[in-house]
């Protein structure tokens, strides 16, 4: 596999204009940033996890990504090319090749269509001209990757449960071979003992196919296994990004070493006599968010500076980036 | 690798058990539509009324036109429902024979009901599901022309349309299609704005789904639940309707007919003792549109189980 640059995100901003109850039509509209300036780089073949409390604003970054929501400022390169600055029709072209799995795998899927109508969408879309034939190959092919029976193809969502239609989703994302998939919280919604079978397929699919993943998650214990390289969100603001064991074993961010105590570990012993830190205090509100450094509400390591500068996102160490004026 | 591969062959092995074509959500509808007994008797006796219109005529003696001579103007005496004058519901002041006048009558405002239930829902349709689609101002903009249109009185327009373009019956359709698609596209937007939010309308457009395509395979399918409770609805609505303006002497004209005509005829009458010029009439009226509530009625709860 060569390591080339996938995708770079620079400076990515996203706000959504909000009303509340009681505002006239001439009442300002409030603004949530709701993605806050967020850069990464993605090579070919990683897989990198985002983690971050609900309401962080995951979904809004990877909806950006895809210019499914205006982005405000900033850049998606897509092997160079900025997919913001495409339009509509261009965008589409490129739609093939970065897919997406979602949270409800039921949900995901329209209750009117048959499993081989949804898989194959995404091939008539893109290819109108397949025959029949070659589409029902695809399907049966795709279905059989993600451990679906091909005789399934007549039946309808709701006959499935949550980990097949979750499988249902996987195949359309793989049936056009795309070169990153975005996957927003495809085991939230499963029981726990599924979630490990649909990372696994996850993982092995990466592998056959040479996939490069998002992977976004509210739990750092499910990100853990897939991801090489783990982002922290935290109210639309990334406050750390480092190699997936850095963000284990030095966690740097007072935030995610929160996130990091709270993983339990398998070793009772250890984890009967581990730090558990809390983090006290609720989300601030994303409509009015803290000055400074958006964590310090909820921080025990604040201090005066930390109401007043905003720390930016600075190298720790190699390939190790965090969000702290005192960071260690 | 093994592991999951053993995974694999798990979850097929719990697939294998049972195979062959899917049961959509429309099989299961139909099942639960036959449950409802009401609902399926009133499909029942409207399928008759309806068989009923198209062959009852081989079995009249009087054609609806004709003139049975001896009853004119003595309706009361000799026109009275018989099997030996061929009469079976009776005939009227003019000595036309109701029965075939009912089934002629029943054609007509069977049809300008469907058709025009037809119209509105096909138009209410579209318009409602692209403008909630599209949402922002294109939504504003074609829900004020709604709001527009239906601040005009219906009744009054249709009635001045008829009296202006003189009386037809494709004027009756477009005018009362026209009119009653507006309540449908009201429906239809507020319940695609509720299908919008769902995943696999967003997992559509994450595909790169064109505006249009999005509104016809996702969209419009997923409404067709509340869109068929609706016009079943609509189609008593719209003979009411018909039969409303035929009372006031502005719908149909003769020879033809409808429920409302010779609803109007038989109440004219009624104190000549000639009941059954009205009762005929009235009672497929009444059937019918109770047969159309039953129905929709039936649809709604079989379509949407949870809103019970
Ligand atoms: N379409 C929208 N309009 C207004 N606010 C939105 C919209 N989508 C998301 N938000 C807000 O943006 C923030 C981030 O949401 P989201 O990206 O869905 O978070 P996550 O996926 O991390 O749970 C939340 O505060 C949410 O309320
Ligand atoms: S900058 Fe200050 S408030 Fe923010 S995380 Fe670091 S110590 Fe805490
Ligand atoms: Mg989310």
């Amino acid at each position: 596999m060569n390591h080339e640059t996938m995708m770079q995100v620079e400076n990515l901003k996203v706000h959504f204009d909000v009303s509340s109850e009681g505002d006239m039509l001439w009442t300002k509209r409030k603004k949530l940033q709701a993605v806050n300036g967020v850069s990464f780089e993605l090579k070919s073949g990683e897989t990198l996890g985002i983690v971050g409390e609900s309401g962080c604003g995951k979904s809004t970054l990877a909806r950006a990504i895809i210019s499914m929501v205006p982005a405000e400022t900033g850049r998606v390169l897509w092997f160079g090319k900025d997919l913001l600055a495409l339009n509509k029709t261009e965008m589409r072209k490129h739609r093939k090749e970065i897919q997406m799995i979602f949270q409800d795998p039921l949900a995901s899927l329209n209750p009117r269509m048959t499993i081989g109508e949804i898989i194959a969408e995404p091939l008539k879309t893109h290819y109108p001209k397949t025959s029949k034939a070659d589409i029902k190959a695809r399907v049966g092919d795709v279905m059989n990757k993600v451990g679906l029976l091909e005789n399934l193809i007549n039946r309808y969502p709701h006959e499935f449960s949550g980990g097949q239609c979750q499988r249902i989703g996987i195949a359309r994302a793989l049936i056009l071979k795309p070169k990153l998939i975005i996957c927003d919280e495809p085991v939230s919604a499963l029981d726990v003992s599924i979630q490990a079978q649909v990372i696994n397929l996850l993982m092995d699919l990466q592998k056959e196919m040479g996939l490069t993943l998002i992977f976004i998650a509210h739990d750092l214990s499910i990100v853990k296994h897939i991801s090489t390289k783990i982002m922290v969100l935290y109210m639309g603001n990334i406050v750390e990004l480092a190699k997936s064991e850095d963000i284990y074993n030095h966690p740097r961010h007072p935030y995610t070493q929160a996130l990091i105590s709270a993983v339990p570990i398998p070793d009772p012993k250890i984890e009967k006599n581990k730090d558990l830190i809390l983090i006290e205090g609720d989300l601030p509100s994303p409509i009015n968010p803290p000055s400074g450094c958006v964590f310090r509400t909820r921080c025990k390591k604040a201090q005066d500076i930390c109401s007043q500068e905003k720390p930016e996102l600075k190298k720790a160490a190699s390939s190790h980036e965090v969000a702290c004026h005192f960071n260690d | 690798m093994i592991v999951a591969n053993k995974n694999k062959i798990k979850d097929m092995a719990e697939n294998l058990s049972d195979s062959g074509p899917g049961r959509s959500l429309w099989k299961d509808a139909r099942m639960r539509f036959m449950q409802n007994k009401a609902a399926t008797l009133s499909l029942f006796v409207l399928l008759v009324i309806v068989a009923f219109s198209f062959i009852g005529s081989h079995f009249a003696v009087w054609s609806y036109e004709r003139i049975d001579w001896n009853a004119v103007g003595s309706a009361a005496k000799v026109g009275m429902p018989s099997i030996e004058t061929g009469h079976y519901f009776g005939t009227d002041d003019l000595g036309r024979d109701i029965y075939s006048r009912v089934i002629q009558g029943t054609q007509i405002s069977l049809m300008v009901g469907i058709l025009g239930a037809t119209v509105a829902v096909v138009v209410g349709t579209l318009y409602g599901a692209t403008s909630g689609y599209l949402g922002g101002r294109t939504d504003q903009i074609m829900m004020r022309i709604v709001d527009i249109l239906m601040s005009i009185p219906y009744m009054f327009v249709l009635i001045l349309l008829l009296v202006v373009f003189g009386r037809s019956i494709i004027m009756l359709f477009v005018g009362i299609g026209l009119l009653s698609w507006l309540d449908m596209s009201r429906i239809v937007r507020g319940q695609t704005l509720n299908l919008k939010n769902k995943e696999f309308i967003e997992a559509a457009q994450a595909i790169g789904v064109s505006d249009y395509k999005i509104i016809m395979r996702h969209i419009v399918p997923n409404l067709l639940g509340i869109v068929a409770v609706y016009a079943t609805l609509l189609v008593p609505g719209i003979i009411l309707a018909e039969s409303f303006i035929s009372f006031l002497g502005l719908g149909v004209q003769e020879p033809l007919t409808s429920w409302g005509a010779l609803i109007k005829e038989g109440s004219n009458t009624i104190m000549y003792d000639t009941e059954w010029q009205l009762l005929f009439p009235l009672a497929f009226f009444v059937v019918s549109l109770f047969c159309f509530y039953f129905i929709g009625d039936g649809l709604r709860d079989a379509l949407d189980p949870k809103g019970r």
